[in-house]
């Protein structure tokens, strides 16, 4: 990739009001990187997401937004919170049961933090493009310059807050750069709507920033992605 | 145990005349309040059959409330009956899902409207083969027309209509009353807030109709059983119908169950006896379920209920599309399998929510862990409980009950 992928993206990016909003991790406030996806999902939409967790992103996205959410998730603790809930949530695995559903089922599918520990990263995302109108997808950067400071000067396999496990034991087998992603995304065909990086807050970092730059110092990439030759607009 | 040989299946002689009573009054006279459909209010059946007149044997517990919107309507499996939460009228024990129902309970009692019936075509008080046919004056025997679980489900919406429910808060089941559950999501959509079908599948597997075959087979090989005309012979197909829900209850567990509850124990001793006494424990045990399983259920009713199982097929009542039958429902679903059920596994399950996603319908599924094999639904399994608790609540809020 050349840098044109992302200087492509439209800039004024609907997340950029985050920076306004509270911390991740404040008692009962929403995390920053669910008030991002809040940005950017509009009101009454159909959204599917994939690795839901307790469903606190869902019920976000009910409460403030009105949508009609369903939810996949491995754990049975995390299905059961979501029932209590009140949301749709079936017990699943996105590497088997994606290609269960119909193309175009959703306006938004999110996939949290879930890309790098997948079988198959390439299918699941074609699936997300295949089954939703736009696909909010977000993944930790192994280009991260303290990831690569790790490898390069220690030589040992980084252990970081938003990767914390050692890695005999980590769930994320296919970890990828946003250079990476960005790459995977032109070889699918997947056109990037907008794509942003948050820093080590979680916050957005500022947009007019080289794409270089957000490969070194995000430590997460985020990317709202539309299947090629997809209606642009709502 | 014994000193004697003990190498049959064999009902109790001195328990006969009891026992005997005691089902035809529960078949003909039940301990349950009971619907009458005369003439003017036929069952119309599956079979082309207009069945009047009928009878529905139910129990209820809570109270309808004023607006009439939280009723909940419990569907009973194969073998159950309506006794979901009152003691057993022949067999004395507690109430069948009383785990799951009661005050507290995740049906709870004190919040909901809860009914219960005996289906058509059991021997628990509700019409079926041990009834009497009024054009002959003798039980319907096999001249009763053949059941299907949507005929069931139509028997169930007159006796809601005779108790002054529109529509459904909640339906639930398992296995056969999972069955109940997804017939009533599908022909009465609109008159459904939400259903769970626990344990269940959208229609009955080859290997499933091949385990039944085998139990009817082995009620009808019983000389007793007297071509179905066993009431008017004065004879009981008992073995017949021990041996078919031995073969059945084993389908009920799992390997892993039996193994932790038997193993290769030896019943009453160390070694074997060196004959087909009932040496091991799982034997006796088997032996026992086969027989106190005929004190309480005709073996015509058994004949038609697996039938009706067999038939079950709700994609091939939709064209063939499973989806199609849940098209543009607004019904909230949870659907519930347990990993060791291999009667109704998993991917029975995933089926029926894989066609409720392709519908668009609001779905959760939850496979819950568990040992226990098929009767887990029956039994105290608290992760079912929760996921039950969880979405009933949740649907109460949203019903505003």
């Amino acid at each position: 990739m050349s840098g044109s992928a992302l200087g492509k993206i439209t800039h004024g990016a609907p997340w950029e009001s985050a920076d306004a909003l509270p911390h991740a991790g404040e008692s009962g406030a929403p995390r920053v990187d669910h008030l991002v996806v809040l940005g950017l999902v509009p009101a009454g939409a159909r959204v599917l997401d994939i690795g839901c967790g307790d469903g606190s992103l869902l019920a976000l996205l009910r409460d403030r937004r009105g949508i009609d959410g369903r939810g996949i998730e491995l754990s049975r603790e995390g299905v059961n919170a979501c029932l209590a809930r009140g949301l749709s949530v079936i017990q699943g695995d996105a590497d088997t049961d994606l290609a269960n559903y119909p193309d175009d089922a959703f306006d938004v599918v999110v996939l949290s933090q879930t890309i790098q520990a997948t079988r198959n990263p390439r299918i699941v995302l074609e699936h997300l493009l295949r089954i939703g109108r736009q696909v909010i997808i977000s993944f930790p950067n192994f280009g991260h310059w303290r990831v690569r400071s790790e490898l390069a000067l220690r030589g040992r396999m980084p252990i970081t807050e938003i990767m914390p496990d050692a890695w005999w034991e980590t769930p994320n087998i296919h970890h990828c750069t946003i250079r990476d992603f960005v790459g995977l995304c032109r070889l699918i065909g997947a056109r990037i709507e907008h794509a942003t990086a948050l820093n080590a807050r979680g916050r957005p970092m500022r947009f007019s920033m080289p794409w270089w730059v957000w490969n070194l110092f995000g430590t997460q990439g985020v990317f709202l992605l539309r299947r090629d030759g997809a209606e642009g607009g709502r | 145990m014994d000193t004697q040989p003990d190498t049959a299946l064999r009902p109790d002689p001195i328990d006969e005349p009891t026992r005997r009573a005691s089902e035809r009054s529960q078949a003909l006279d039940p301990k349950s309040p009971v619907a009458r459909f005369g003439a003017d209010r036929p069952l119309l059946m599956d079979a082309g059959v207009e069945l009047a007149p009928f009878q529905i044997a139910y129990q209820t517990a809570g109270t309808l409330n004023a607006a009439r919107s939280n009723a909940v309507l419990i569907c009973h499996a194969l073998t159950g009956d309506q006794y979901f939460a009152q003691t057993h009228p022949v067999t004395g024990k507690a109430g069948w899902w009383e785990t799951l129902v009661g005050p507290g309970k995740p049906i709870d009692t004190d919040r909901y409207f809860v009914v219960c019936s005996n289906v058509i075509g059991s021997c628990m008080g509700s019409t079926g083969p041990a009834s009497i046919d009024p054009a002959t004056g003798r039980p319907y025997g096999l001249n009763f027309p053949l059941v299907t679980i949507r005929d069931m489900v139509r028997a169930q919406a007159m006796l809601l209509e005779h108790l002054g429910v529109q529509d459904l808060f909640l339906c639930i089941g398992g296995s056969m009353g999972g069955m109940q559950v997804l017939q009533w999501a599908a022909l009465y959509p609109e008159r459904v807030f939400a259903a769970m079908p626990i344990a269940t599948g959208p229609r009955h597997s080859a290997q499933n109709i091949a385990f039944h075959e085998v139990g009817r087979q082995a009620i009808m090989a019983d000389p007793a059983w007297a071509d179905g005309r066993y009431l008017e012979a004065g004879t009981r197909p008992a073995k017949g119908l021990g041996v078919a829900r031995m073969g059945a209850h084993i389908t009920y567990l799992s390997e892993p169950a039996l193994h932790r509850k038997f193993g290769r124990r030896f019943q009453g001793g160390s070694a074997p006896t060196f004959s087909f006494n009932a040496d091991f424990q799982i034997e006796s045990y088997l032996r026992h379920q086969g027989l106190s399983f005929v004190e309480r259920f005709d073996a015509n009713a058994y004949l038609y209920l697996t039938r009706a199982m067999d038939y079950f097929d709700l994609a091939e009542d939709h064209g063939g599309v499973l989806a199609n039958a849940f098209r543009g429902t607004k019904t909230r679903f949870c659907v519930i399998s347990f990993t060791s059920d291999w009667l109704f596994p998993t991917r029975e399950s995933r089926a029926i929510v894989h066609a409720l996603n392709a519908a668009a319908a609001p779905v959760a599924f939850v496979e819950v862990e568990s040992d226990k094999g098929h009767d887990a639904f029956l039994l105290d399994e608290p992760a079912m409980f929760s996921a039950a608790r969880g979405f009933i609540d949740a649907a109460a809020r949203a019903r505003g009950l």
